[in-house]
């Protein structure tokens, strides 16, 4: 046996270990928030379950070599696959903790298995003093390795899925180098190694498509620290934080940042509230982060506000996560506000009452189920809703990024017999930011903004209806429930963005 | 089933073909069993016509005009004789409620159709079916050109259709997914051919292809076409592409219960050119209601008093006489004899009832008869405690399944109006019993239990979405014997066809849509008016056709 190229195993391995190591550690931190936490409680139980892997180490009696090839193929399979499962675990279930700390221990044990049953085949070729040394050596070399390469070379150029599937590669690479090397002791050498070949052409095939998949997680990526993250039935919700403030972000999608929320929802709020003739009853569609909500409340005249939310998970935020709470002002819990957790369309189609000015603060259209909200039979039914002199809003997506579908939310307006007054503003996290005013009769102006706005005065408010050509109208389809033409504007548009 | 022990294999590949016999194979988790049941009587008490005779009753019933039959095309007749404001009308069906074919059902999740399940809507603006929708509210306008819109949220809102093929779903009904050039191109080209079919008009303006079949022109140029079956005609025509095949094929089985082998190249192409104007473009898109068109029904039912129909009479014997018919009946549950003695009768069943029933035809059985086919089909309604998972495009109001002789599904909860689609719902799953012997294919759907019909069921259905039978509370069957006339080569524009229409004297009228030669309800509609019209001068009063 060719000991110098064992040591180059050691080496490998030793590396391969701490990476996946690391890449549990990040990612746990990645996801779960709370770094130092998580890499104490990841690293802990990884050297624990090492522990495990050497106690049991003594448990294997006879076939120590084949053993030994065995568990590097095994770890090559868990270690490889270690980021992008732990990712898909975490989008897809709420058991991501358990399988977290699953996967921890047993690529721990694993590990640990290792080197004893290295020190073992070496028994019989080194003395001890001389076995101990070399084989410890390559170990914490190999560490080092792994720990200089991993933050300045591995995440920045490959990211975490391929770097995790690259040193379950090498890991696979070396169970089958090592067939060779052990050949002497290796009962079946020609059986590991088709099954390390096997291993090594599915890693490869998922490192090729590494590139997708890494697109796929990288929505489950967040540049700040995680604070927060449930699914509820509907969505899965995430709230990060970082030195500018907090964002919450529903399947990926932001839809917040603390920093320059204001730039929005006092655009969407202002200009309806100022135009409509009474404020007695406003309604807010969408809207469960209590933001719209609080912009609302600032006027003393509006009795009640009915907040329908279709997600509980969401209100529910806005008012047990408390710097969500402070942001929104507390206003969820205002003495005026009624909180609904339902459809929109159910409540709009089933009540009765009519309302002075309606909020619509839905997600972007980017899927059938949100396309009908955006409809001639969606807003023929807010219509029936609308007090005379009533006023309603809708946030129509972007229309610098997403233009035609921005001027299609305008044009089924028009279609369902509103008065409509586009316009826009400029929101840092999210881009320029599209509205519709809409009304029954052309309303006039009955109230100045109120005071202490911090993005809107009579200037901007004016200059906002202002459409620069590269956001001005476009010809397009009226979006109906039968054609829903919307969906595929937007899904067209926003794809030449991303 | 009960003559021949099949496997679960055989089964399947019997019923549903060989592709999804081997999918299911593949299936081979063990699930708990659907709770439910074969709901159809109707067999039974149908049959009743062919044993000895039935008894009669001594006093007889006087009526004005008396209808059998409470289907889309009686109801249709007696709705127009209330718009004339005759009074004494009795509308007596077998069945234990009205609808036929278009009945529907109801439970706690929603309204769903038993078979006939939408309206395309129409293109013009004329007939009783634009009457009928008017009455509805159904619609909204009609433009300078005299096309009609409708109500938004009756219009088969989007995603429409979308079919399963290999593990993936797909939008639309063309498998486009690896198809090749040429057969985009094939496609490009029947297209074109449809479209100019459906702009084709005679010397007299009218359409070549039109709803309902008699507005159609009768010029040889296109009826010429209904001589060759429609498989005939795509060869003819160099169509070879095995996806446009489906594709029609798909279409035959959806519209007359049979592949294009079996049916008329008129009645092939009238499928694609009759309902659209040539523009390419369909028309406004399909009417439909949760309860599919037990909506239309209902609306016809709004016109009669409650009185008027009367369920559970199954009627033997109809004798045409001087000054009107003596109808022999009996009641369908108790077996007491029933007799009226009606001014004017409309014989609102199908061909081979009313073969049975008039009693000249029982003593010389009419020349016409044979021309007259009936597809059997199976209908299965699956409550599901939520929508089905599936992989690829999303779930639609028609799914269909590429790869299976089923028709797939329609999903009785499409047209809600709600963003939050995950509650519970209802599917329709729709089978022609598509083979060429119709009496070895009625049989074979008779033969089936419902432990057969649930792992039919199941079978079609669990390669499209694995884990639907846990999600699936209770599935009911409804097996319809004679669900569709079949317009084979040469019968459409035949002379068995015209023949079978023609009233028996005087008091005695007709009505079904397979005098159309097509199961739709625009037949049954337009049959049902002309019936009640001729009944309405057999009783002397004059009025304003609605055809």
């Amino acid at each position: 046996m060719n000991k110098t190229l064992l040591f180059l195993t050691v080496l490998v391995i030793a590396t391969c270990g701490l990476i996946y190591e690391l890449i549990v550690g990040t990612l746990a931190s990645y996801l779960l928030g709370d770094s130092i936490t998580q890499f104490s409680t990841v690293i802990g139980g990884y050297l624990f379950a090492m522990g495990i892997g050497s106690y049991l180490s003594r448990f294997v009696e006879r076939g120590v070599a084949q053993r030994f090839v065995e568990i590097e193929l095994a770890v090559a399979l868990f270690g490889g696959l270690c980021a992008p499962m732990l990712f898909l675990t975490f989008t897809l279930t709420n058991i991501f903790p358990v399988v977290l700390y699953g996967t921890v221990l047993l690529i721990g044990t694993l590990v640990g298995l290792e080197i004893p049953l290295l020190l073992r085949i070496l028994q019989d070729q080194l003395k001890f003093k001389d076995l101990v040394s070399q084989v410890l050596t390559f170990d914490y070399l190999g560490a080092l390795a792994a720990s200089v390469a991993f933050p300045l070379l591995l995440v920045p150029k490959l990211g975490l899925v391929r770097t995790s599937l690259l040193f379950g590669l090498l890991n696979a690479a070396v169970g089958l180098w090592s067939t060779w090397l052990l050949a002497p002791v290796l009962a079946n050498p020609m059986r590991l190694r088709i099954k390390a070949v096997l291993l090594c052409m599915g890693l490869l095939v998922c490192f090729a498509m590494g590139d997708r998949l890494t697109t796929f997680y990288e929505d489950q990526l967040y540049a700040d620290e995680v604070v927060h993250a449930t699914s509820s039935p509907y969505q899965r919700i995430i709230v990060t934080r970082g030195k500018r403030g907090f964002s919450l972000f529903l399947n990926g999608n932001l839809q917040f940042a603390s920093i320059d929320e204001y730039r929005y929802h006092e655009p969407l709020v202002h200009p309806a509230m100022g135009r409509a003739r009474k404020l007695d009853h406003v309604l807010i569609l969408g809207g469960g982060d209590g933001l719209a909500a609080r912009e609302v409340l600032r006027y003393p005249d509006v009795k009640s506000v009915t907040l329908v939310d279709l997600d509980p998970a969401i209100t529910q935020l806005a008012t047990g996560y408390k710097e969500l709470a402070v942001l929104n002002g507390h206003a969820l819990t205002h003495p005026k506000m009624r909180v609904i957790n339902t459809d929109a369309m159910q409540f709009l189609t089933e009540g009765t009452g009519t309302y002075d000015v309606v909020v619509v603060d839905f997600p972007d259209p980017n899927n059938f189920a949100l396309g009908k909200l955006y409809t001639t039979g969606f807003y023929k039914i807010l219509k029936k809703r609308l007090s005379p002199g009533g006023v309603a809003v809708i946030q129509s997506t972007s229309p610098l990024f997403a233009r035609r579908s921005f001027w299609c939310v305008e044009t089924t307006l028009k279609a369902a017999g509103f008065w409509t007054q586009p316009y826009h503003s400029l929101v840092p996290s999210f881009g320029e930011w599209g509205y519709v005013m809409v009304a029954l009769e052309p309303p006039g102006r009955h109230r100045p903004l109120p005071e202490g706005l911090t993005f809107l005065d009579e200037d901007t408010l004016e200059g906002m209806s202002r459409f620069p050509p590269d956001m001005a109208p476009l010809p397009a389809e009226v979006n109906r429930l039968n054609n829903q033409v919307l969906v595929h504007y937007y899904e067209e548009e926003w794809r030449r963005w991303n | 089933m009960a003559s021949v022990e099949l496997t679960r294999r055989e089964l399947v590949a019997a019923f549903l073909g060989a592709s999804v016999a081997s999918a299911c194979q593949r299936q081979q988790a063990p699930r708990p069993t659907v709770p439910g049941a074969i709901v159809d009587r109707a067999v039974d008490t149908g049959h009743k016509l062919r044993g000895g005779p039935l008894p009669r009753a001594e006093t007889f019933e006087p009526v004005d005009v008396l209808i059998v039959g409470a289907g889309a095309a009686g109801l249709s007749a007696a709705w127009r004789l209330a718009g004339a404001g005759v009074k004494d009308v009795r509308v007596v069906e077998l069945e234990a409620e009205a609808g036929g074919t278009s009945r529907s059902g109801r439970n706690a999740v929603s309204a769903f159709p038993w078979g006939a399940h939408y309206l395309p809507s129409p293109l013009e603006d004329r007939g009783p079916v634009m009457r009928l929708l008017r009455e509805m509210d159904a619609v909204t306008g009609v433009d300078a050109e005299g096309h009609p819109s409708f109500a938004e949220e009756l219009l088969i809102q989007e995603p429409d259709e979308r079919h399963f093929y290999r593990g993936h779903w797909y939008e639309g009904l063309y498998l486009r997914a690896g198809a090749s050039g040429k057969d985009l191109e094939e496609l490009e080209r029947f297209d074109a051919r449809m479209n100019a079919f459906a702009a084709a008009r005679d010397a007299k303006g009218r359409k070549a292809f039109a709803v309902p079949v008699a507005l159609s022109s009768d010029d040889a140029e296109w009826t010429a076409l209904d001589a060759l079956s429609m498989a005939r005609w795509l060869e003819t025509e160099g169509f070879q592409s095995p996806r446009l095949k489906w594709f029609v094929d798909y279409a035959c089985r959806d519209d007359y219960g049979t592949t294009s082998e079996h049916v008329s190249a008129w009645a092939g192409i009238w499928y694609f050119a009759a309902r659209q104007n040539g523009q390419g473009e369909r028309s406004d898109g399909f009417l439909s209601w949760p309860e599919g068109n037990g909506r239309l029904v209902r609306q016809l039912l709004s016109s009669l008093g409650p009185r008027q129909v009367e369920p559970n009479v199954l009627v033997h014997t109809v004798e045409p006489g001087e000054g009107g018919c003596r109808v022999h009946a009996v009641d369908a549950r108790t077996g007491a004899p029933r007799a009226f003695q009606a001014r004017q009768v409309v014989l609102a069943c199908p061909r081979f009832v009313a073969a049975h029933v008039v009693a000249p035809w029982r003593e010389a059985r009419p020349t016409w008869m044979d021309a007259f086919v009936y597809s059997p089909w199976v209908v299965a309604n699956l409550t599901l405690s939520g929508p089905p998972a599936s992989r690829g495009f999303p779930l639609a109001w028609d799914n269909v399944l590429y790869e299976s002789q089923s028709l797939g599904y329609v999903v009785a909860t499409h047209q809600s109006l709600r963003q939050d689609e995950r509650g519970p719902t209802v599917l329709t799953w729709y089978l022609p019993m598509a083979g060429e012997d119709v009496k070895a294919e009625r049989n074979k759907a008779l033969s089936a239990t419902y432990a057969d019909w649930e792992a039919l069921v199941m079978a079609d259905l669990l390669p499209a979405h694995p884990g639907v039978g846990a999600l699936t509370q209770r599935l009911e069957v409804q097996r319809w014997g004679h669900a569709m006339v079949r317009p084979a080569p040469g019968f459409l524009w035949g002379e068995a066809r015209r023949a079978a229409g023609e009233s028996l004297g005087r008091h005695l009228h007709f009505a079904h849509t397979d005098l159309g030669g097509m199961a739709l309800f625009e037949e049954a509609n337009w049959f049902g008016v002309r019936a009640a019209e001729r009944a309405l001068s057999g009783l002397g009063r004059t009025s304003t056709s609605w055809l």
